[in-house]
């Protein structure tokens, strides 16, 4: 990332369409706009086919030699069993409503991150083997023939989405690119055609229980520091617990919050809520992992890896689920884990212990969001808030696209936000809400040698920030989303530098008074609190 | 270029064919067996495609979400851009349906270097064109059952009244008419200058969009210029619909142009991607409701056999680390 | 088949506003229009066939001719002089609305708005009844 160009170059986009036709325009890999292939070592402890060593940046790419066949029969498995597929193959007008709607389109230029050509990739496939009309008409009613060069393009292109949905927003049919991205990528699987940085957490979650590789005994170490830190924070011990049998509710939050900065401050502020409340909670080593990157991969390890919450939630005999502060962690958890996974019919209905909040949106997963249930607490009154421990923090909100566009997450966490620091401004409105624009990492594309792509795409998020930063003297950035609290501040740094991202439990763990606690000199970063540092006046 | 072009002669070849044809002493062919040979594949090629869609399930609910969801009593959810209930997503979806509700959002990137600003501004000329397009395509459809049903319902001609309510010229102007070629027209020259329109525009797209305007220019010049003798289409229509074909005099060649023309869109229709008529009632995204934390959607192919790495594996796999870090285990070393 | 209980209302509903025209119209019998023919006069003021594409065209020539220019007469192509009428020229020998205008019109579903202003026959001399 040292040799990244300065922004306001970057932000000069060229939107010009080459002089050659689309399908003529070949994929060129260079480092920053692809991700490294999975290892084969992961390949084989998940049972993928075709494990090897190969690069994308060589010709060869060592795919089985019956690839084709298993293209094809792939692909007929799945419009076999996905009619969203078949709809959205055979639906598009190519209006171009989504054109300008992508943020790796807005930021890079290149017409085949426009949605409606991303999903071309796969519908001229589908058009040269499935329909006969087109096959006839060749080139011309774009369809075409599987070459190795087809791969190539898909593994570039479905590599740099995000499954953000964002164009599907705005599409007629509704016709929802994060499914076509999510189809193509089991297809690409298929022939050994995948990228690490989603195997590898992949893995690491089957076996460890989150994405990190942690395993249980450093989980608790990641754990005990933290808790550490909040005892030189505010003086108190808490006392969080593990795997224990019984309790009421099993917490489940990515694993990204107890491993860096900035969700560990967040992790924080779970745990000093938890205590607040004296909630009758515990967290789990083997069910330590809010995300799925198996939802990046393909159903069946989308399954799998969801699988482990209500089996957990289960054999600890909880009562109900509250999840943390993540993005397709809460798409999965959503809208697939219980069709998945369910019925959860061993769980109860979820009702807040402290405000008798019956949470009847979740009756049949039975899994709240962490942020509903504070948002409640608060409206009842059980919250003691001081904003003034946020004091000179303006803040602004990023909504995440998967609990915004999946889910319909709003205003819980604005009323959260209000009710936690003295300054909120929201970006434009075309930026936010529905209408979010993306990170740039997600769906797997927070990897190391992605950067220079990703800050392209994070070209629209960073210059609303910026525009609030500037306009409103925005500092700070929140957001629920773990990816979001790992890909934002690079994202912020290079586009609005000087504002700082946070997750929402932070701010509500610093805004948080226990009875009878000692005052509070600094805030969750052990950065002194505005008025404390050195001065005598403040009581 | 290539596309457009295609399309172009396409229709040009098309129109000429039926023009040609039918002066020839082809009227039968034109008149009697393409219209039934069309009307066949239309409704067949229709329900199969249907049916082909209906075959697969929809294995997971996955609603896009326009607003705000249904969560606590006094959050205020925004039921139509995001339902929660049947009812709710029946107004989402005739929403769509009838007043294209997602294209109404529609914005246009604007990035403005110079200023440092990315902007997005507002962009409903591509939803005011397609309504127009859409509205006046079925008004003229339905305008058109004057001919094929006798007596002709009161409902269609107050439709036709309405229509020519301005009452300019004979025979009257219908509204309709221009706004229809203006609409396609639109449709049409935005792909041509819109570049990145342009860029993945194929033949498919000019196509219909090209056939589209030569029925309705053909049309209009039957009705506004040759002034053809409509009770001798209306015979020929009668006898089509009635298993009783017939071939009456006195019938312009621009009626067979019109009327092949049709026939080819019918016949076209369901393989291509005009079949957004009726797949945007299947769109997965838009007619499921959000509810899928209340209620359990069902994946017809779920795999029950898929589990999880299970904790019992997990254990045995960390135990030692486990007990020595003080973490409770169920079975001890 | 998935979601049949919304599909096939919905193919069922499709079908039957396509077929709908078919199915009413089976055993239907040919189309005929007889209009009624004038009782003495042979000849029309232009040939039939040519009256029966462009009356429209002709009748508001006239009524133009007429309002903005005061001309009362037009000559046909043999060089006979008409009286610019629809009610006294026109409807002088076509007699009956019902049975010749509105023949076509109404089997093809026209509803010209001549007669909002014109009276369907010939008003007898003033004075007279």
């Amino acid at each position: 990332m040292s040799k990244m160009a300065p922004p306001e170059e970057l932000m000069n986009v060229n939107y010009a369409t080459p002089a050659e036709a689309w399908m003529d325009v070949k994929p060129e890999f260079k480092l920053g706009n692809y991700s490294y292939p999975g290892k084969p070592d992961v390949l084989k402890y998940l049972g993928l086919p075709n494990p090897r060593e190969w690069n994308p940046t060589e010709e060869d790419w060592k795919l089985p030699p019956d690839w084709r066949d298993i293209i094809r029969d792939g692909f007929r498995e799945l419009l076999g069993k996905y009619r969203s597929l078949k709809i959205f193959m055979d639906c598009c007008v190519r209006c171009g409503a989504c054109a300008d709607k992508c943020h790796f389109y807005i930021g890079s230029g290149d017409p085949k991150n426009m949605p409606v050509l991303r999903a071309e990739l796969l519908r001229s496939i589908y058009r040269g083997e499935f329909t006969v009309a087109a096959k006839i008409l060749g080139k011309l009613s774009g369809s075409r023939k599987l070459e190795e060069d087809v791969i190539k393009e898909w593994f570039m292109y479905f590599y740099q989405c995000t499954q953000c949905r964002r164009c599907s927003l705005y599409c007629p049919y509704g016709i929802d690119t994060a499914e076509i991205t999510f189809l193509a990528r089991d297809l690409m699987n298929r022939i050994g055609v995948n990228i690490n940085w989603i195997l590898e957490p992949a893995a690491n979650c089957n076996r460890t229980g989150n994405h990190l590789g942690i395993q249980p005994h450093a989980f608790k170490d990641m754990m005990e520091f933290l808790v550490d830190d909040i005892e030189t924070i505010t003086g108190r011990r808490v006392e969080p617990s593990f795997q224990r049998k019984g309790a009421e509710i099993l917490f489940i939050t990515p694993s990204g919050d107890i491993f860096a900065e900035p969700g560990i401050y967040t992790f924080m502020g779970y745990l000093l809520l938890f205590d607040y409340l004296d909630l009758d909670v515990t967290w789990s080593t083997y069910a330590s992992e809010g995300g799925n990157f198996g939802s990046f991969m393909n159903d069946k390890w989308m399954k799998k890896l969801n699988a482990k919450m209500y089996h957990e939630a289960k054999r600890l005999g909880v009562k109900y689920i509250i999840g943390g502060e993540c993005g397709h962690m809460w798409r999965v958890l959503n809208q697939y884990m219980d069709t998945m996974n369910g019925p959860a019919d061993f769980l109860e209905v979820p009702k807040s212990p402290i405000t008798g909040t019956v949470f009847n949106n979740a009756k049949s997963t039975k899994m709240i969001h962490l942020v509903e249930f504070t948002a409640d607490l608060i409206k009842n009154g059980k919250l003691n808030l001081d904003k003034s421990r946020n004091a000179g923090i303006t803040a602004t909100w990023h909504d995440s696209c998967n609990t915004s566009r999946g889910m319909g997450f709003f205003e819980e966490p604005r009323y959260v936000l209000e009710n936690v620091v003295e300054k909120f401004v929201d970006m434009p409105a075309q930026t936010i809400r529905e209408q979010t624009y993306c990170c740039g990492g997600g769906a797997g594309l927070n990897n190391g040698e992605f950067t220079e792509m990703r800050l392209r795409g994070g070209l629209p998020r960073g210059n609303a920030l910026k525009y609030v930063q500037e306009k409103f003297g925005v500092n700070t950035m929140s957001c629920i989303c773990a990816i979001d609290r790992a890909t934002l501040p690079g994202l912020a740094d290079y586009w609005a530098p000087g504002v700082t991202v946070t997750g929402l439990h932070e701010l509500v763990g610093n805004a948080l008074v226990f009875d009878g606690e000692e005052p509070r000199t600094m805030n969750l970063r052990q950065e002194d609190l505005p008025g404390i540092e050195g001065s005598e006046e403040e009581e | 270029m290539a596309g457009l072009m295609t399309a172009l002669l396409a229709v040009v070849a098309l129109a000429a064919v039926a023009a040609l044809g039918a002066g020839a002493g082809m009227s039968e062919v034109f008149g009697i067996a393409v219209p039934y040979v069309a009307v066949a594949i239309f409704v067949a090629g229709f329900i199969k495609k249907v049916v082909g869609w209906a075959s697969t399930p929809q294995p997971f609910s996955i609603a896009t979400t326009g607003g705000q969801q249904y969560s606590l009593p006094w959050v205020k959810q925004a039921k139509f851009d995001n339902p929660s209930t049947p009812g709710q997503t029946f107004i989402r979806m005739a929403l769509e349906v009838l007043c294209f509700r997602s294209l109404f959002r529609n914005t246009k990137l604007d990035n403005r270097v110079a200023e440092g600003r990315v902007a997005y501004g507002s962009d409903k000329s591509l939803w005011l064109f397609a309504l127009m397009f859409h509205y006046c395509f079925l008004v003229v459809f339905i305008r058109h059952f004057r001919f094929f049903l006798e007596p002709v319902p009161m409902i269609i001609t107050g439709v036709e009244f309405v229509d020519s309510i301005l009452q300019i010229g004979v025979p009257t102007l219908y509204l309709t008419d221009v706004f229809l070629v203006v609409g396609v027209t639109f449709l049409l020259a935005r792909r041509l200058w819109d570049p990145k329109l342009s860029y993945i525009s194929l033949a498919n797209d000019y196509f219909p969009l090209f056939l589209i305007l030569a029925i309705a220019l053909s049309g209009i010049y039957m009705r506004y210029v040759a002034k053809v003798d409509v009770i001798a289409i209306k015979q020929l229509a009668i006898g089509l619909v009635s298993f009783k074909p017939y071939i009456p005099p006195n019938i312009d060649w621009s009626f067979y142009m019109h009327f092949f023309l049709v026939c080819v869109l019918w016949a076209y229709f369901p393989f291509s991607k005009l079949m957004h008529l009726g797949g945007v009632f299947l769109s997965p995204t838009r007619n499921l409701p959000n509810n899928t934390r209340m209620e359990r959607y069902i994946n017809p192919w779920n795999d029950p056999s898929i589990k999880p790495h299970t904790y019992e594996e997990y254990e045995d796999d960390f135990r030692e680390k486990m007990i020595e870090a003080g973490l409770p285990v169920d079975k001890e070393a | 088949m998935y979601n049949a209980k919304y599909i096939i209302p919905g193919l069922i509903i499709f079908l039957a506003l396509v077929l709908f025209p078919f199915i009413k119209g089976v055993g239907q019998p040919e189309l005929k229009v007889e209009t009624e023919k004038p009782k003495d006069v042979k000849e029309c003021i232009m040939k039939t066939e040519k009256m029966r594409d462009v009356h429209m065209v002709l009748l508001n020539e006239w009524r133009d001719d007429v309002i903005r220019n005061g001309n009362r007469v037009w000559k046909n192509e043999a060089g006979k002089e008409f009286n610019m009428s629809l009610t006294n020229t026109c409807m002088g020998c076509h007699e009956n609305k019902d049975k010749f205008c509105d023949k076509c019109h109404v089997t093809v579903g026209v509803n010209p708005y001549c007669w909002t202003c014109h009276n369907i026959s010939p008003v007898k001399k003033e004075g007279g009844k």
